[in-house]
């Protein structure tokens, strides 16, 4: 076993790029107030304002400043994808380990139920409910949580399916341990690297999903600051050449490539050396 | 040959009851709106009398199921009733954004499955080269991008710098083809770029999963040469993966059409679908979930039941 | 078989050189062949063995030119036929393989392409190096077919893999190796997937068209006894090494280092017998049990009983419903009807609704050591486990009795107490789950195949452990295993089983003298003997009985 700095440094400039992104994007959601030169939502001067040296990026259709609401959305966007992830490997992991490891009509059912959930397109179903329960942070992320469950379910279980038919398993079982036991100290620990994985991939996807939500007007609500909201606000400003509104687009896909390389890495070294 | 009939037919049963269970999901939305439909549609200012009798000209006085069935009914001849914005029927309304948006998929589809599959072969032929890197690195940062993200790109290049293509899709049903065409290349090419970056990833991962086999190594230990060992002993094995790989992409396309829609301002299902959302316009939300969902549904009922079919265990079962 | 001892150097086939092979694991290149020399003649058969780890398959593939992914040749030389193979381009290698060097690979069942019939893969080598037409290909397969004595020769290359049966399937491929009539076939452990009786049928006709097509081999296997079989000269590989090389009949009767000596006594360790305690209640018996799995009838009025401080081996092979039974005593199985009693008592089908003090009496050993305890505990926490769990234990007592079954089962307690099982061998490993099963205090241990994935020095040493466990402690044990050797060094009562049925039982003394039951003499007599006419005689006296 290598340490972790070692490990690090001997990864793959893709994966250690990535870990650099994910580390600044936690600093810049924390320390948000701090950077930020103006408010969140406060109004600071003309609409559409050309960058310059008070409004580093310009100012939105609101005459917001571009530069603070980009880095509040670090914290807003980045906050509510991460706890709708966390809330979905919750549900659906444990959900997949119980299947597995109880397997019989327990895993039959669950099994079924997520079937037909999945049989419906994600994007589709979240606009379904939203537009029936309304685009409340809550709503969004309790939905979004239990559709990206589902998925997380599938994985777990197949994952855990492996490990369950495993001789350890068995003998855990023989020797009388309970759900909580076999789960938590045999199943669990031998199954946490894929789901480390699958962690970073899911969280792509729902920092994606929200974000095209939030781009459709659909997701977090003004005047929460917001990368996908703001890039649909101020969208316009392309037709003219300015790419300010692409920035916070960009900001979304800096991350998730950033994590996608270092999910790739961690995959690439738990399969071996193949591929 | 027993096998695989039933294998498809259940399999295709299953899809059936998915469809089922679909219906009555988005039919079942309804029931959660805080009042209901015809409150909904007088709005708050509306007499209970009022809304009572409107409740009886809609029919929703009686029980869900028979109302489910009525709504069933309907939609198997087109009819999905009346949007409650503009009371508009809202088969006519869905019936020409529809065909835009299978031709804007189907155009796609068109470009994204050949290029995904090339690229997905030769990266898995040259694997851990530095076409292949390349390539891996590209693929996976288009799949990171929102799709918005990649549509601004084109437009700020293709359209606003270069101004070789319009920005916005808006066609109508009296537009020349070539127009038409001509309007859609952009929301075309996005969504090209964000599946076909998917595709190759998945093509690339089957097959190399598949030159692993000890039959490829055998193969080579026979000496056969490498064109040979890959269509004749690695393709016919890998149709079943691909196949799965091709279907379940364009069902991500028919869904990944409704963003790439709104930022062209594409008169497709998709906006119509974003825009009712906005409205609460609960009918027409349901229509178009309703056919996106079986589109989906059937694409992948198709992946798998291709799957089973080009398995060539299950083609010669045994006995 | 002829043997070949012509040094004459027109006759040279094969000459490998101080051959070093790397392979890429854990982040380093290491070495798995360090400097072998080897020389192989035109019609003769080279015997390669060794253990898990040896380097003899890889060799093995280095005489074809070959290195799978992973491994690289880092220096020696493979002069095929004068010429030299490392560093040769990819298209001269690929002109040989196929036509004068072929493979035959441990599991037919992955290695033929599923897509396409037998035939077709079989006359493959032959039309792609323009060798012969297709007609004359496939007239030599059926031909082929038929020397190898499968089923149905005319029809047989016209099934897909999976239509045909694991034997068949081996010798389809032997037949494939055979097609362009090579100078040279390498047999990667051919038989060791299949069972005894199976092994005999491939065996025999591996060797037939060997002979008659006067082709040179080289024979992997880790059974000294098939080798002995099979080949003319033997060469004992060990960590990458040559460790002995001589002539069959030579090397079989007087083996010269340590080491061979010690593989060659594996066979000899057995257990004193102890007479059944009679005028007892049974500790375990199983009584008319049936059980299957839906609709599929596994076990068929099954009926025997353990007493206390005896070994009982259960033998059959693949299908024969072994397994099951173990399935059924330990209740992971509910048996459809009859029933397993304990003392006497009558047991739940469902281990669920056995009381903890019967799931600490029943233990089990399984067959794979690796997935049998998990990776993430530590030793300390393996152990530990059933003493907290099953006697309430806690604290320092825990840690002071794991030491002491540590110490029993021969691995030194402060080594080893803290480590994960990633840090030990399979031998290791398995003593671990030893030390498991009687951390329990148990009556009664089920061993499923607990040596049929070790080497075989390593099993000797895991089979007089048990036996001085039963000793000391007087446990019972239920042998499963399909190693006629395994049962004739430790069983005290047998019961041979064969398609879910007991088709013999009784004392080991009775089993194995003759005469003996129709399958039971099958089954003993394919068991392969160190003595390289076994298979001659084996035939010789079966077609006697057969024409009788």
């Amino acid at each position: 076993m290598k340490s972790l700095v070692k490990q690090i440094w001997q990864a793959p400039l893709s994966a250690q790029f990535g870990l650099a992104v994910i580390a600044l994007y936690i600093f810049v959601a924390v320390f948000a107030p701090a950077l930020a030169p103006y408010g969140e939502t406060e109004v600071v001067g003309e609409g559409f304002a050309p960058w310059s040296g008070d409004y580093w990026l310009g100012t939105d259709n609101l005459g917001r400043d571009m530069y603070s609401r980009l880095l509040y959305g670090a914290r807003n966007t980045v906050g509510i994808a991460f706890i709708t992830t966390a809330l979905a490997f919750l549900i659906g992991g444990l959900a997949g380990l119980v299947a597995a490891v109880k397997g019989g009509w327990v895993d039959q059912g669950l099994s079924r139920i997520v079937d037909v959930l999945m049989a419906i397109p994600q994007l589709i179903f979240a606009l379904l409910i939203l537009s029936v329960v309304g685009t409340t942070a809550t709503s969004l992320i309790l939905v979004i949580a239990l559709l990206d469950a589902t998925r997380v379910f599938r994985l777990a279980r197949s994952v855990a399916m492996g490990v369950v038919t495993l001789d350890f398993v068995e003998a855990a079982k023989l020797r009388g341990e309970g759900l909580w036991w076999l789960i938590t100290r045999e199943v669990l620990p031998n199954t946490i690297a894929p789901l480390i994985a699958e962690f970073g991939l899911r969280f792509c996807f729902v920092f994606l999903f929200i974000s095209a939500l939030s781009f459709l007007g659909l997701g977090i609500q003004p005047p929460t600051a917001d990368w996908g909201s703001m890039v649909r606000d101020n969208a316009i400003l392309i037709t003219f050449g300015d790419i300010s509104p692409l920035l916070p687009a960009a900001a979304v896909a800096i991350l998730t490539v950033g994590v996608n390389f270092v999910v790739d890495w961690m995959l690439h070294k738990s399969s071996g050396l193949k591929g | 040959m027993v096998s695989i009939v039933r294998l498809l037919s259940q399999r295709v049963a299953l899809g059936l009851l998915s469809l089922l269970a679909v219906s009555v999901i988005i039919f079942m939305a309804v029931e959660l709106l805080p009042g209901d439909l015809a409150q909904a549609m007088l709005g708050q200012a509306a007499t209970a009398d009022t809304v009572a009798a409107f409740r009886a000209q809609l029919g929703l006085d009686q029980p869900p199921v028979q109302r489910f069935i009525g709504w069933m009914a309907g939609v198997l001849q087109g009819d999905f009733g009346t949007s409650l914005a503009n009371q508009r029927e809202i088969g006519e309304l869905v019936s020409a954004r529809l065909g835009n948006t299978l031709r804007l998929a189907g155009l796609a589809a068109l470009i994204s499955v050949p290029v995904a599959l090339v690229l997905g072969m030769l990266a898995a032929l040259y694997r851990n080269s530095w076409f292949d890197r390349m390539l891996n690195t590209t693929a996976l940062s288009t799949v990171s991008f929102p799709e918005f993200f990649v549509a601004y790109i084109l437009i700020l290049f293709l359209s606003v710098k270069l101004d070789w293509l319009p920005s916005i899709a808006n066609i109508t049903p009296e537009d020349s083809f070539l127009t038409v065409l001509e309007r859609s290349l952009l929301p075309v090419l996005t969504l090209s770029l964000v599946v076909i970056a998917q595709m190759m990833r998945m093509t690339r991962a089957a097959l190399i999963n598949l030159l692993a086999s000890p039959y490829i190594e055998m193969a080579r230990l026979k000496g056969v040469k490498k064109s040979r060992i890959i269509y004749y002993h690695a393709l016919p094995n890998a149709l079943a993966p691909i196949v799965t790989v091709v279907a379940l992409n364009l069902a991500y396309l028919v869904v990944g059409v409704v963003v790439v829609e709104v930022v062209f301002v594409y008169p497709g299902l998709g906006q119509l679908l974003v825009d009712s959302v906005a409205k609460r316009d609960i009918p027409v939300v349901q229509a178009c979930s309703l056919i996106f969902a079986v589109t989906y549904i059937a694409l992948n009922t198709l992946a798998d039941v291709l799957a089973i079919a080009t398995n060539p265990r299950l083609m010669h079962p045994r006995g | 078989m002829t043997i070949t001892q012509n040094n004459d150097k027109t006759d040279l086939l094969l000459e490998i050189r101080d051959l070093r092979i790397a392979g890429h694991s854990e982040d380093a290149w290491q070495d798995i062949v360090k400097g072998i020399d080897l020389t192989l003649h035109r019609g003769e058969i080279l015997g390669l063995i060794g253990e898990s780890g040896a380097g003899k398959s890889t060799l093995g593939l280095a005489a074809m030119g070959y290195c799978k992914d992973g491994c690289k040749i880092t220096g020696g030389q493979v002069r095929f036929d004068g010429e030299d193979l490392v560093g040769a381009s990819e298209e001269t290698l690929r002109r040989l393989r196929g036509v004068r060097i072929a493979y035959v690979a441990q599991s037919a069942a992955a290695s033929f392409n599923p897509a396409h019939r037998l035939i077709d893969q079989h006359i493959e080598a032959a039309l792609h190096h323009g060798v012969s037409d297709r007609a004359t290909a496939r007239a030599g397969a059926i031909e082929l077919y038929r020397s190898l004595n499968m089923p149905d020769p005319e029809h047989i290359g016209e099934r897909y893999p999976h239509q045909v049966s694991g034997g068949q399937l081996q010798r389809a491929m032997t037949a494939m190796a055979m097609a362009c009539q090579p100078d040279l076939i390498i047999f990667d452990e051919p038989t060791t997937a299949l069972d005894v009786t199976t092994q005999i049928e491939v065996l025999a006709s591996i060797r037939a068209v060997v002979e008659k097509f006067g082709t040179a081999a080289l024979y992997i296997s880790h059974d000294l006894a098939v080798v002995a079989q099979m080949a003319d000269r033997i060469m004992v590989l060990r960590h990458g090494k040559l460790v002995e090389e001589a002539e069959t009949r030579q090397m079989l009767a007087a083996p010269q280092e340590s080491y061979t000596q010690s593989l060659w006594a594996v066979r000899l360790f057995q257990t004193a017998p102890k007479p059944r305690p009679d005028a007892e209640v049974p500790l375990v018996e199983l009584r008319n049990v049936t059980a299957g799995y839906g609709a599929k009838q596994v076990l068929e009025d099954v009926s025997f009983s353990v007493y206390k401080g005896q070994t009982v081996a259960v033998i059959g092979e693949s299908g024969s419903g072994k397994s099951t039974t173990a399935r059924v005593i330990s209740g992971l199985l509910a048996p459809g009807s009859g029933e397993v009693r304990y003392n006497g008592e009558v047991l739940p089908g469902d281990y669920r609704k056995r009381d903890k003090d019967m799931l600490r009496k029943v233990q089990m050993i399984y067959q794979i050591p690796d997935t049998a305890i998990n990776p993430r505990q530590t030793i300390g926490e393996i152990i530990g486990r059933p003493m907290k769990f099953y006697h309430g234990l806690g604290g320092s007592a825990v840690r002071t009795k794991v030491k002491e079954l540590l110490q029993l089962v021969e691995l030194d307690p402060d080594r080893f107490i803290d480590r994960r099982p990633a840090e030990l061998s399979g031998g290791q490993k398995q003593r671990i789950c030893i030390a498991r099963a009687l951390a329990a205090e148990p009556d009664f241990i089920i061993c499923d195949e607990v040596t049929s994935a070790l080497d075989q020095l390593v099993a000797e040493g895991i089979l007089k452990l048990l036996n001085r466990v039963q000793e000391q402690f007087g446990v019972s044990y239920l042998f499963i295993t399909h190693d006629v050797a395994t049962v004739r060094a430790i069983a005290d009562q047998v019961v041979v089983m064969q398609a879910g049925q007991v088709v013999d039982s009784g004392c080991r003394a009775t089993i194995f003298t003759p005469p003996h039951q129709d399958y039971t003499d099958l089954l003993l007599s394919s068991e392969p003997e160190m003595d390289p006419d076994w298979l001659d005689k084996l035939l010789e006296r079966r077609a006697v009985v057969a024409g009788a």
